[in-house]
């Protein structure tokens, strides 16, 4: 299994990146104007300077920068993530209820944008600089031009008010209260504009790489020697070609994890859902340093994971991997 | 032409068209040929001879702009330029079966051999799984690869380069075809990987009656494997017949040419050499070490073990060797691309080995290295002149002073002055080779390095180069470090000859002593293993 010690010895060197970016972020925050107990105080409709003072004790803000670094990090260590002053929750808690949203949507989005990637990626390969290509690459082009902003707005205004198929935003329907397979088809009636949106841009991207990977395998001599033994072009580009093609995309999968996880923070404010994207935006807002912490510790665990699978896939689809490692 | 009793293929007025814009109108134009069942007919040719393409056009696998535009081909009663593409899904693989020429990219990286190989029995027969398993086993045991079972769960990267051809060959027999066809199936094998080979075909060729269709550019090979041969020029088919008869009796003056430019193996008469040493080696080792973690599990490769050489002035000392003897990791440390861990460089009383970087690219204006591939040696977005110019400027000489030298240097190998204006991929091979030359002659270096520089020109151009080589070597009093795994070519012009294995030098004295005489049994082994052995060694040395 030297393929897991090897991935599991990149999980270890991404650690101090994490412990980097958690202290970046910590330092970037003392820059903007203003903290918690500011935004707490106008929440509040004002107060004054004791009640003030009385709060920053309470949360550990009047202590030095270095210091406030010091216990979030040693916290940390012991795998606690705080408390959410503006929430009233451990922040903990608050990711958790905002984390499968998220999860839903990328997992969706991902799965949506490398199927049909994949899918038109060869179709395109085999007709190329045919009308099947041109056809393709073009709306390739459109999704990856447009933003992804706009192209949720116009869903919206199409099919959920002009046609009304589908709701226009949240996660599910607050007003029935449903269980069970009803509650999971109302979820995906919820995501499935969501998904699309997000899914588009990627879905342009994994298209192009699709197809110009395809085009570069089926040039290689291994094709011609497929097609030597009498295999028909079905078999040559399901059995051959389509694995080797598939390596650049999975790498891409890895990379673009957490381009995602950003992009969603838009979608999520489209279509209002109750995500980590939104808890992200919202906790800039009011300053409150613990939640976004704990979002970017999250986050970066997410990609990390996603990284670890990416590279256990990798290893698994070729086999040379393990000879170099 | 001669009878051919019992054709099992014959190929009448085929022609094949090159699309538009290609630098002649059709690949082939009207070949005709046949080759009886139980016969090795060899096509020889230079690249640009058409016999590559017309083997993708007896298995209709041409590249979608070229197309066959007449004549036929003949198989079993059947014209396959005209087979319908399930017909031909039939033939392929089935009644005619391919090898190519490299081993390492014809076969699917991610699948194993076994599986590429069942392949064959999954499509062209109804065989269940365990019958394909056993027939696969016995398939790799016929072409002796080491242990088959192991082989069978292998991956192309896990096995050499000679087991890997072994594969392929096991995998285009699979089905008994009538007709094998290699493509250039040893061109890219060391040479006593070659020799098996080729004797492995040979031998399962007699064993099993398959007519062999077997396309080279190698005369020795030739020599070595065929009953009869075609040589081709320019798509046409200029001569054909008995081995014996091209071989030793060629009419037309193409076959004369190509037969009298391929080296022969026997030394041209011994210059005197200067007593005045300008290189000398001593004990020059360089280790790699890979993989591992903190010590652990490290892979340590010995890629030169303390090499010791003597290069007098203005002679040429050729390293000789196979894939994986270190001699291109020698050459680099010799010119300093890569560190060597221990030992001396003396070149002119300055010791290269204890060099910093700083005084590295000062000095190298004393020796510079001609690299093997003329396609990818030369920075493809610059003009020839500009890469030829670059580094004399880069020594302090006047832009206007270097491009005039660069245009000296263009006559001097043999190029248009005035091509110093195009881009290398407006030359031939050849001519990129002379490129590559006269950017290495640019700085006046006393010590050239020459890494496989003619190892991928075809032989009359070789034949060409090497001789441009000796005439420079005289007239600019050049002194040579000449890389090469090809013995033949070593031969012509190298005065002193070192035979490397496995990073050790086992043999080395005067080109004549070593290959009239040779001492070690790897040197005795890679001389036996030269195709066409006796075809070589008949013959007298070109005089240059």
């Amino acid at each position: 299994m030297r393929i897991l010690s090897l991935a599991g010895r990149r999980l270890a060197a991404s650690i101090p990146t994490l412990f980097l970016i958690l202290i970046g972020v910590f330092l970037l925050l003392q820059f903007a104007p203003g903290d918690t107990v500011d935004a707490m105080m106008a929440q509040m409709g004002g107060g004054d300077a004791a009640t003030a003072r009385e709060l920053r004790k309470f949360y550990g803000l009047d202590l030095s920068i270095p210091m406030q670094l010091g216990n979030y990090l040693w916290r940390l260590i012991r795998l606690d993530l705080g408390f959410s002053s503006i929430y009233g929750k451990p922040v903990a808690t608050v990711i958790l209820e905002r984390l499968p949203p998220t999860i839903l949507l990328m997992t969706a989005s991902l799965s949506f944008a490398f199927f049909f990637g994949l899918l038109l990626g060869v179709i395109a390969a085999r007709g190329v600089n045919k009308w099947p290509d041109t056809l393709i690459s073009t709306l390739g082009l459109v999704f990856y031009a447009t933003p992804s902003f706009w192209f949720g707005l116009m869903a919206i205004v199409v099919f959920s008010i002009y046609l009304q198929w589908l709701p226009a935003g949240g996660f599910e329907d607050i007003g029935a209260v449903q269980t069970g397979f009803g509650r999971t088809i109302d979820i995906a009636l919820h995501l499935i504009l969501p998904t699309l949106t997000l899914g588009l841009i990627f879905l342009a991207i994994y298209l192009r790489i699709m197809r110009a990977s395809m085009l570069e395998v089926l040039n290689l001599d291994f094709v011609r020697t497929a097609r030597a033994k009498g295999l028909d072009e079905t078999r040559v580009v399901v059995k051959h070609v389509l694995r080797n093609a598939l390596l650049p995309m999975v790498t891409l999968i890895g990379l673009q994890a957490g381009t995602m996880l950003g992009g969603s923070v838009v979608v999520e404010s489209v279509f209002s859902l109750p995500g980590l994207g939104r808890l992200a935006y919202e906790s800039v807002v009011q300053r409150d340093l613990n939640t976004l912490l704990g979002i970017v510790f999250v986050s970066a665990l997410l990609v990390i994971l996603v990284n670890f699978l990416v590279d256990l896939l990798y290893a698994r689809l070729d086999p040379r991997i393990q000879a170099e490692a | 032409m001669s009878a051919v009793d019992n054709p099992i293929l014959t190929i009448d007025g085929l022609s094949v068209k090159l699309p538009k814009g290609a630098d002649r109108s059709h690949a082939l134009n009207g070949v005709s040929m046949a080759i009886s069942a139980d016969e090795i007919v060899c096509v020889v040719g230079e690249s640009g001879s058409g016999k590559s393409v017309m083997a993708n056009a007896i298995m209709r696998l041409l590249p979608g702009e070229v197309a066959i535009d007449g004549g036929r081909v003949l198989f079993e009663g059947k014209d396959l330029a005209s087979a319908s593409n399930t017909e031909m899904r039939k033939v392929r693989g089935a009644g005619i079966a391919m090898i190519f020429q490299e081993p390492m990219t014809a076969l699917n990286p991610l699948r194993t051999i076994g599986d590429q190989i069942g392949e064959m029995f999954e499509i062209h027969t109804e065989l269940s799984k365990t019958e394909i398993k056993a027939r696969v086993l016995g398939l790799l045991q016929d072409v002796h690869i080491p242990d088959p079972v192991q082989a069978a769960r292998a991956y192309p990267h896990e096995l050499s380069g000679g087991q890997r051809q072994r594969a392929m060959i096991a995998m285009a027999l699979a089905l008994d075809p009538r007709l094998l066809i290699a493509d250039e199936p040893t061109t890219a094998l060391d040479v006593t990987t070659q020799a098996q080979i080729l004797k492995l075909i040979k031998e399962l060729q007699s064993r099993r009656n398959t007519a062999v269709l077997f396309i080279t550019h190698d005369f020795g090979v030739v020599a070595e494997i065929a009953d009869r041969v075609v040589v081709m020029q320019h798509g046409n088919v200029v001569e054909q017949g008995a081995v014996k008869d091209v071989l030793t009796n060629p009419q037309h003056p193409y076959t004369q040419q190509l037969i009298a430019a391929v080296p022969p193996l026997t030394a041209p008469p011994p210059r005197a050499l200067s007593d005045d040493i300008i290189l000398t080696l001593d004990n020059v080792s360089k280790t790699y070490r890979n993989g591992g973690f903190l010590g652990r599990g490290v892979r340590v490769t010995h890629a030169v073990k303390s090499v010791s050489l003597k290069l007098p002035r203005g002679a040429t000392l050729g390293i000789v060797g196979e894939s994986g003897s270190g001699k291109s990791t020698l050459a680099r440390c010799i010119i300093r691309l890569i560190d060597p861990d221990g030992g001396a460089i003396v070149l002119e009383g300055k010791d290269w080995a204890k060099l910093t970087r700083d005084e590295v690219r000062r000095e190298t204006k004393h020796i510079q290295m001609v690299f093997q591939d003329p396609f990818a040696s030369l920075n493809p977005r610059r003009k020839a002149g500009d890469l030829v110019a670059q580094g004399p400027i880069v020594h302090g000489t006047p832009r206007a002073q270097a491009v005039a030298q660069a245009k000296e240097l263009f006559r001097l190998v043999g190029l248009d002055p005035s091509a110093i204006d195009r881009f290398p991929h407006e030359f031939s091979g050849g001519q990129r080779q002379r490129i590559g030359l006269a950017r290495a002659l640019a700085l006046k270096p006393d010590v050239l390095v020459a890494d496989e520089a003619v190892s991928a020109l075809d032989v009359s151009v070789q034949a060409q180069v090497l001789k441009m080589l000796h005439e420079l070597r005289e007239r600019l009093g050049l002194s040579i470090v000449f890389i090469t795994h090809d013995l033949r070519v070593a031969a012509q012009i190298c005065d002193l000859v070192a035979v490397m294995k496995d990073g050790e030098v086992v043999e080395h004295g005067l080109a004549g002593e070593v290959f009239g005489n040779p001492q070690h049994a790897y040197t005795q082994a890679l001389l036996a293993s030269i195709p066409g052995g006796d075809f070589a060694r008949s013959r007298k040395p070109v005089t240059v």
